[in-house]
């Protein structure tokens, strides 16, 4: 259980397709316990499909994962593995978290009441303590003052952070943020970048980032992964892969991001 | 014109019965229509089937056939029921078909996304139903309820046939004992009118109450 030799993920020649289109092609990565990690790559390349799988909303069709060290999609039985129940994803769902592009809060609940929801349900936390962890983490993202709003009173931006927060108030090992900023208006997307860098200072938590944003990719990654085509194409240092890319695919992309006005 | 008030008496006796009748059949359609919808929305196949049968056959035949089923059939095969029961029954379970797929439409249009929130806050299927799409797809069924229930109120007409002194079936008697017409009829018009007043008012009112600071369309 999760020692601290061991990677927190470990994804191992994971093969994925949605009908005949292959997302995922014997992918293997690691990552450490505590690792920030960015993966970008022009869309359709996996890295999405990725988050979601270890997020439990997407199946694989071949390999295996690890987190924690855990087997995250089998579990024993017939002498060998066979394919995870929903007893043993509910327990391992519980060292993830992750924060969506469209944010999907609860509309009809509370800005407080989305935060304290998971943990009181399924966590069994008792409603004062909840809302208590709940509004330290409102403060967090500085949101406190809009405990009892609806989310359709916010903006995107703190619609994202309050998103963050109830992710966060299930203490999960790893987070997985989905291009959290693509749906926000431009002004919008600093606010939520900069809760997510205080995160990275602030805690040891393991953090998954898909993302587009290469300025941010490059202060907060410990690591970048290139991907294409459902493989990765190069990974490296941030200062590595933006500086100084060996493949030819990754600097083309990096040029079209550029081009496309995200800066470096 | 002390005559006409004892009339009235006996219609408005009439109303009283098409009130409850439209109340019990409403309360009926309601379990029905989660049953049902719930049941078309199962992982298992049995479930399922019973609920398709039930919604289908119920949405394919004529409320009069049900109707006739109830009163004069069932008493055939050793089921007995009053004229009253049988009416409940028969407009609890037709409109209650229609409310099913009310009720599947609605949980189905609440986003996907929702959905993957609640597995990404690891809750069970049960809590997801119960805390997050439901209360979203109930505001949803809402306007349509409101229509069945006026439907069921109007449908409750029927049951005049069995022989049920509703507010359909007095003014007949008040008009073959008076010879007059207008006044008879217009008064039944005039109430129906009045109730299902009171349940779109009051659906709009329980909509309004319920979508307060929400953002229905998008979450």
């Amino acid at each position: 259980m999760g020692g601290s030799d061991q990677p927190i993920i470990k994804i191992d020649k994971v093969s994925k397709s949605f009908g005949s289109l292959n997302v995922l092609n014997e992918l293997s990565f690691d990552v450490e316990p505590g690792e920030k990690l960015a993966l970008i790559g022009p869309s359709g390349s996996g890295k999405t499909t990725i988050l979601r799988i270890l997020m439990t909303l997407e199946t694989i069709d071949s390999g295996h994962i690890l987190v924690d060290g855990e087997e995250l999609w089998h579990i024993p039985g017939n002498g060998g593995l066979v394919p995870a129940n929903e007893k043993h994803l509910h327990h391992m769902r519980e060292k993830i978290g992750m924060v969506f592009q469209l944010f999907n809060l609860f509309p009809h609940m509370t800005v407080l009441r989305n935060v304290t929801a998971a943990p009181m349900l399924t966590q069994n936390v008792p409603k004062e303590q909840a809302e208590k962890r709940a509004m330290a983490l409102l403060d967090m993202v500085g949101l406190a003052d809009k405990a009892d709003a609806k989310p359709a009173q916010l903006s995107g931006g703190q619609k994202q952070r309050v998103a963050i927060a109830r992710a966060l108030a299930l203490q999960p090992k790893i987070m997985l943020f989905d291009e959290v900023t693509s749906a926000l208006d431009p002004e919008l997307v600093e606010e939520v970048l900069n809760v997510m860098r205080r995160l990275a200072e602030e805690t040891d938590m393991t953090m998954l980032l898909v993302t587009h944003e290469m300025q941010f990719a490059r202060d907060f990654a410990d690591r970048v992964l290139f991907f294409d085509a459902g493989r990765i194409v190069e990974q490296g240092p941030p200062k590595e892969i933006f500086s100084n890319p060996q493949e030819e695919r990754t600097r083309t992309f990096l040029k079209k991001v550029i081009a496309a006005g995200h800066a470096i | 014109m002390a005559e006409w008030s004892g009339y009235l008496f006996l219609i408005l006796k009439g109303a009283v019965t098409t009130v409850e009748l439209t109340v019990l059949g409403c309360m009926l359609a309601f379990v029905m229509a989660f049953l049902g919808g719930l049941g078309r929305l199962s992982r298992h196949f049995i479930l399922r089937a019973i609920a398709t049968t039930y919604i289908e056959f119920f949405r394919g035949t004529s409320i009069f056939v049900q109707l006739f089923w109830a009163f004069f059939v069932l008493p055939l095969i050793g089921i007995p029921l009053s004229p009253f029961l049988a009416g409940t029954l028969a407009l609890g379970l037709n409109i209650g078909a229609y409310g099913a797929e009310v009720v599947r439409g609605s949980i189905l249009s609440v986003p996907r996304e929702q959905n993957e929130a609640c597995t990404a806050l690891n809750f069970s299927s049960w809590q997801k139903m119960r805390y997050i799409i439901m209360p979203q797809a109930f505001i949803l069924m809402l306007p349509t309820f409101g229509n069945n229930a006026i439907e069921l109120l109007k449908g409750t007409a029927v049951v005049s046939l069995i022989s049920i002194a509703d507010m359909t079936f007095q003014p007949q008697v008040v008009r073959s004992q008076t010879g007059n017409t207008t006044m008879p009829f217009l008064t039944i018009l005039v109430l129906y009118f009045l109730i299902s007043l009171v349940i779109s008012t009051s659906v709009r009112g329980l909509e309004r109450r319920l979508s307060q600071g929400l953002d229905v369309t998008k979450a």
